[in-house]
């Protein structure tokens, strides 16, 4: 099976393939690195008059793609760490996001921003973070983040070639070298992909109000789950592993909803299965306030009402992220946390 | 050589004037709502300028978008209309006086940030082949910002097709431009290797041949070029917000008004009509605004999204 980098590294092959306006703007982009994470290797030989390579400019370069998209191009902008995105708030919530309102659905701003973000490799405090956070509830951006789950390339693809709307696109550095898993790998799981739909949280006046899906997984053959677990990104990855030991080890049984769309989200697939399970950890890999997971609940908790539910959070803490390995490891939220919280919920009601 | 219509060039800088002074007056008299940054003393830039803009051509704007705007050839009565927030506005109510887009305008009211939108746009012509140009109005307090180097690096860089047009009012909101700038403008645009000119006039005609030379250069060149002219506003940066010696003031419209440059260049019948035909058309343009109706927000219930779950 490709690795998640493979299954990227293709869908920007074949959108350009099947797209002539679509570009590649970023920092060393141009092989043979191909971008810092490698994600666009290849990309500048085949196409080179469409992959431009750029000064250290991430401001400026993601202002560029939003003049190129709003004349009717299709730019794909690599931000090189997904902590420069801090460099890009201007342009993304005053300009970016603005426009299709703001000018009253005269325009659309295809752009879509992908960037790497997380820590667990020692690139310390300023390129190890999980900045997403700041972008969720921008009002008109949509922010996707992939998984090994089903195909992330098509995520990607999706969001170039049919996303109208600007897409800030999260891909977790861990995830790169894992592979997309196939019925294969997923051997122990069962997996429902919900398509999604944010009908009920748009104005019917904007167009392309498309969700990219979620995903139940659960335990094959198990008994039912008695516990939910919300999440995304790379945590998946360490859920998946959480989910096995607690179900051997501590014959205790959760499902999992894997989000790909973080802003706008859809809540049913989260709904119906709290309203089975009762119980709810939300885990996230970025610190825990005024977090993805505090929007999560408090959702879940509009929609459900107290029907006694018990939930927590697990993120990491409100700390920098330390770039010393056992530091880094203990401020991140990892599968024996899961595992733990998971564990003391059980116990706890 | 262009034959020069001084009747067209002075009923465009006299409309912008009028729409201009109306706005500030019937501000205090609750017709507009929000804020707004008037062009009073600068028309001759916009009208000079934009007289030379071929079909698809494209105008990036900021916050002091008004002249610019008609002088593109917007409808006065769609303008009053956005500022007073009406759904027959040029955006329908949502941008407001700073947030403007008809045709090929665009205008943004937050400082610098328009820049690479415009050279973003220029990069996007030259690679669709359209021949188009981009023309980029910013004035001397968003060189503070500094995406706007950024963006010079890239368009000199990239040999995109955009004028950068700096109107340099010599004052930031209050701040006089001693306070916030060192060095020369000038200097900024020869470090990136953009070439430019710099004029010192309020007079239309003067602008006028240089900004055509210099956009069919930016044109034929596919490359970018800066104009940088020296101007004044003679109203507040916004609405009382003028803390300059009104004496100062005085004497730049004293000596310094491109209206009344280029109205000695009528004579008194021709100028009284025109003025005539334009406040006529302003007044009614405004009126008719006023009796426009405010929009309202589609399916405004789910917009408000999940709220409890009844």
């Amino acid at each position: 099976m490709p690795t998640v980098l493979n299954s990227l590294n293709n869908a920007l092959l074949n959108a350009m393939s099947a797209d002539p306006r679509v570009y590649l703007i970023g920092e060393d982009l141009l092989d043979p690195y191909g971008g810092a994470f490698k994600v666009s290797k290849g990309l500048s030989s085949k196409f080179p008059s469409r992959v431009i390579t750029t000064p250290v400019s991430e401001a400026g370069i993601v202002g560029i793609g939003a003049g190129m998209a709003l004349r009717g191009l299709r730019p794909v902008v690599e931000i090189m760490f997904g902590d420069f995105t801090a460099l890009i708030a201007d342009q993304i919530i005053n300009h970016i996001a603005k426009y299709q309102w703001m000018y009253n659905d005269q325009v659309r701003v295809p752009i879509v921003i992908r960037t790497p973000m997380g820590g667990r490799r020692g690139y310390g405090p300023t390129h190890s973070q999980n900045l997403e956070k700041l972008y969720l509830g921008v009002p008109g951006l949509h922010v996707l983040s992939p998984c090994t789950l089903d195909d992330p390339g098509a995520l990607l693809i999706n969001a170039i070639l049919f996303d109208e709307n600007p897409v800030l696109f999260i891909e977790n550095k861990l995830l790169y070298p894992e592979q997309v898993k196939n019925s294969e790998l997923l051997a122990d799981f069962s997996l429902i992909e919900n398509p999604g739909s944010l009908s009920e949280v748009l104005d019917s006046s904007i167009e392309s109000a498309a969700s990219t899906p979620s995903y139940l997984v659960t335990i094959k053959e198990a008994p039912s789950p008695s516990i939910t677990l919300a999440t995304y990104g790379y945590m998946t990855e360490l859920a998946l592993k959480a989910a096995l030991t607690l179900a051997y080890d501590y014959e205790v049984f959760v499902e999992l909803i894997v989000f790909t769309q973080l802003a706008p989200f859809d809540i049913s697939a989260l709904q119906d299965s709290v309203s089975r399970t009762k119980r709810l950890l939300v885990v996230e890999e970025g610190n825990l306030t005024m977090g993805w997971g505090a929007e999560i609940l408090a959702r879940t908790y509009e929609a459900l009402g107290s029907q006694g539910i018990y939930s927590r959070r697990l993120a990491a803490f409100d700390l920098p992220v330390p770039a010393s390995k056992p530091l880094e490891s203990t401020v991140l939220p990892d599968e024996s946390d899961i595992v733990q919280s998971i564990l003391e919920m059980n116990r706890l009601s | 050589m262009e034959t020069v219509d001084h009747v067209q060039l002075y009923r465009s800088i006299y409309r912008i004037r009028r729409f201009e002074e109306t706005v500030l007056r019937e501000f205090s008299h609750g017709f507009f709502f929000g804020t707004t940054h008037t062009y009073i003393g600068q028309e001759a830039n916009a009208v000079a300028v934009l007289s030379h803009l071929q079909s698809g051509d494209i105008v990036v704007s900021n916050h002091r978008c008004h002249g610019h705007f008609i002088a593109y050839g917007g409808d006065i009565h769609a303008l009053f209309a956005e500022l007073m927030g009406k759904s027959t506005g040029i955006c329908g109510g949502r941008g407001g006086s700073q947030h403007l887009h008809w045709q090929n305008f665009y205008s943004n009211g937050v400082l610098g940030g328009t820049v690479p939108l415009a050279t973003g746009m220029a990069l996007a012509e030259k690679h669709l082949g359209s021949g188009s140009i981009v023309i980029c109005f910013v004035g001397d307090g968003a060189l503070g910002e500094g995406i706007f180097y950024e963006s010079l690096n890239m368009a000199s860089l990239w040999q995109v097709p955009i004028l950068l047009v700096v109107e340099n009012n010599r004052i930031a909101q209050t701040t006089p431009i001693e306070l916030n700038m060192a060095g020369s403008i000038s200097s900024r645009f020869a470090a990136f290797n953009i070439p430019f000119q710099e004029l010192d006039t309020s007079d239309v005609l003067e602008i006028s041949p240089v900004a055509g030379n210099i956009m069919a250069d930016v044109r034929s060149k596919v490359s970018p070029k800066a104009l940088i002219l020296n101007t004044h506003r003679f109203g507040p940066h916004s609405k009382g917000d003028d803390t300059r010696d009104p004496e100062e003031v005085a004497k730049f419209r004293q000596e310094r008004d491109p209206v009344t440059i280029q109205a000695i260049r009528l004579d008194t019948e021709m100028r009284n009509q025109i003025e005539s035909l334009v406040d006529d058309e302003i007044e009614r343009a405004f009126h008719r605004a006023i009796d426009d109706p405010f929009p309202i927000l589609g399916n405004q219930r789910s917009l408000r999204s999940i709220q409890g779950s009844d």
